[in-house]
């Protein structure tokens, strides 16, 4: 492997790896919640897919995308309205692909955002399903987890199903797996996708450094591993060039507990 | 024709047991000095419905809440919204909890008149299992699917705020989004409305454009108050911003002992005049920096 001229952290290693989500994708409504997968969705309409259409995360579509925080005098290029009501029609209509963080997934790629424990009474009550059952019949989807651990990638069903998965129990009449579309699932070990036998979860690239024993170790279920699983791609100088115009004020610096860099040292 | 009323008269027009709709989007536009004002009342036995913030929040504190109708409820910034955490975690409420999409179809059967409206979301989903009242139907379509059946939420009362009103019950929302506010006056047999600013019939003419920020027809609007910062401390942009550090203040009352009660003392039991002065002053709402997403 060649050592990249720029050093980068991971946080940046995981949006490049993000931004891939979308690369064949076409003219979709990209959204990314949270400050990495909204980076990840700026640097693809940037880069690997300009078609891409975003939104200022309020009410307007725009022709490119925001950078982050304070403007500092950039003015948005603002081309329509784009309400919340307005969203679920783009939403039902299905050119849309969103990147969001649940905080557990299952072996079906079944997300939770809802609550932890038993549903009458939560350990731990969380948002709520928020957008994600409506998301999740209806457009393409990839999941964000900045803690890859067993707590996330639980044993078993996650423990209220908000999004839907690929899961033939749950399937309504009329209705097949082909209904739905999840894409990968960056965490900060790996990227995985549902590309293995019988759309089983599969390890799609590890990320530098990290052993595959070490995401199978914090996966609470069996993944698909293909022979010679790749490194995740590391990003290059125009990438970090451009996540820097889109994060001027260094969002992404305080994302990950101590914000490691990319390329990890032996531990 | 004058709607004006305060809103202590709307709520005395609220029952216990009634089902109330309330507008805005978590910590944005929501009808905070109404809130207050049931708050400060006798009324209990509440279903809400809503696109949850500190409105929910602070129902849930006070016992007025049987039953919650919601997709999330949350601060944004602060994405978990205490006291709405606890009553779940202590089982103190009923809840009802779909998607954001499914609430706005619900709103819109409800406005529509219709007891259903047909959707994909929610299959597939533990939402159709925890809510063992909303049904599959089959398409009686070539499709030959079975679809959600989304049941309308009729609502008793919508509650509102928004930045201008007239007397006649005309609406104007400024802002960069109505939300669902307008599926809400649709779907309520009454709507009560606060209002930054009251103004004369004649200032919508003298704006025409204007007229694309009137999401409903006065006859939906029943009754307007003004009540100046009346979203605080949610936003009502372009007027103000949320107010950052009042939210923290009411989010660490929840981790006190007798946090609660405190807030109460401090910020409800009040009239809306001592509020503003409580929390600063109508200018300090007014300074409000607009938020950046």
């Amino acid at each position: 492997m060649t050592t990249p001229a720029t050093p980068y952290s991971l946080a940046e290693l995981l949006i490049c790896a993000a931004a891939e989500a979308w690369r064949n994708d076409g003219e979709v409504l990209a959204t990314g919640i949270g400050v990495i997968p909204r980076l990840a969705a700026s640097l693809s309409m940037l880069s690997s897919n300009p078609q891409l259409l975003m939104t200022d995360s309020e009410a307007y579509m725009v022709a490119e995308p925001v950078p982050l925080g304070a403007r500092n005098g950039y003015q948005v290029k603002r081309d329509s309205w784009m309400g919340f009501s307005r969203i679920f029609d783009n939403v039902w209509g299905g050119r849309r692909h969103a990147l969001v963080g649940p905080i557990q997934i299952d072996r079906f790629g079944q997300a939770n955002i809802s609550c932890i424990g038993d549903y009458a009474k939560p350990k731990a009550q969380m948002l709520g399903v928020r957008g994600f059952p409506g998301n999740s019949i209806s457009h393409a989807n990839s999941f964000f987890v900045p803690s890859h651990n067993r707590r996330v990638f639980v044993e078993g069903e996650v423990d209220m199903v908000s999004s839907v998965g690929y899961n033939p129990a749950r399937l309504a009449r009329g209705w097949s797996l082909d209904d739905i579309d999840i894409r990968l699932i960056v965490t900060d070990l790996c990227v995985l996708d549902f590309l293995g036998p019988q759309r089983q979860m599969r390890v799609r690239s590890l990320h530098p450094g990290v052993s595959l024993d070490e995401v199978l170790d914090n996966t609470g279920f069996a993944l698909h591993v293909a022979d010679n699983c790749p490194t995740t791609a590391a990003p290059d100088a125009a990438q970090l060039r451009l996540i820097q115009r889109l994060d001027p004020h260094n969002l992404r610096a305080s994302q990950l507990k101590d914000n490691p860099p990319g390329q990890r040292t032996a531990r | 024709m004058n709607k004006q009323m305060t809103t202590a008269q709307m709520v005395a027009q609220l029952r216990d047991g009634m089902t109330l709709g309330i507008g805005g989007w978590g910590p944005r536009r929501k009808p905070m000095a109404l809130i207050r004002e049931i708050l400060r009342s006798e009324l209990k036995d509440l279903t809400i419905v809503a696109y949850g913030g500190a409105d929910v929040g602070m129902l849930c504190a006070a016992g007025k809440v049987k039953k919650l109708v919601f997709a999330f409820v949350s601060l944004d910034f602060i994405p978990l919204e205490p006291y709405f955490r606890k009553a779940r975690q202590e089982a103190s409420i009923e809840i009802m909890e779909i998607d954001e999409g499914m609430l706005l179809l619900g709103l819109r059967a409800a406005a529509m008149g219709v007891p259903f409206l047909p959707t994909a979301v929610g299959l597939g989903t533990d939402v159709l299992r925890h809510n063992p009242q909303i049904k599959l139907v089959s398409s009686p379509y070539a499709d030959g699917k079975d679809w959600v059946a989304m049941p309308a939420l009729a609502l008793d009362a919508a509650l509102v705020h928004v930045d201008r009103a007239d007397t006649r019950g005309v609406c104007q929302i400024s802002g960069p989004d109505h939300y669902m506010d307008d599926l809400f006056v649709r779907a309520a047999r009454h709507t009560y409305v606060t209002c930054d600013q009251l103004v004369e019939g004649d200032y919508f003419h003298s704006a025409p454009e204007r007229a694309h920020q009137v999401f409903w027809e006065r006859n939906l609007t029943t009754a307007v108050a003004h009540v100046p910062g009346g979203a605080h401390p949610s936003s009502c942009a372009p007027l103000y911003g949320f107010d950052v550090a009042h939210f923290k203040t009411y989010v660490a009352s929840a981790q006190a002992e007798q946090g609660w009660p405190d807030y109460v003392a401090q910020f409800v039991t009040c009239t809306h005049e001592q509020y503003l002065e409580r929390i600063g002053g109508l200018a300090a709402i007014r300074q409000l920096p607009l938020p950046v997403f």
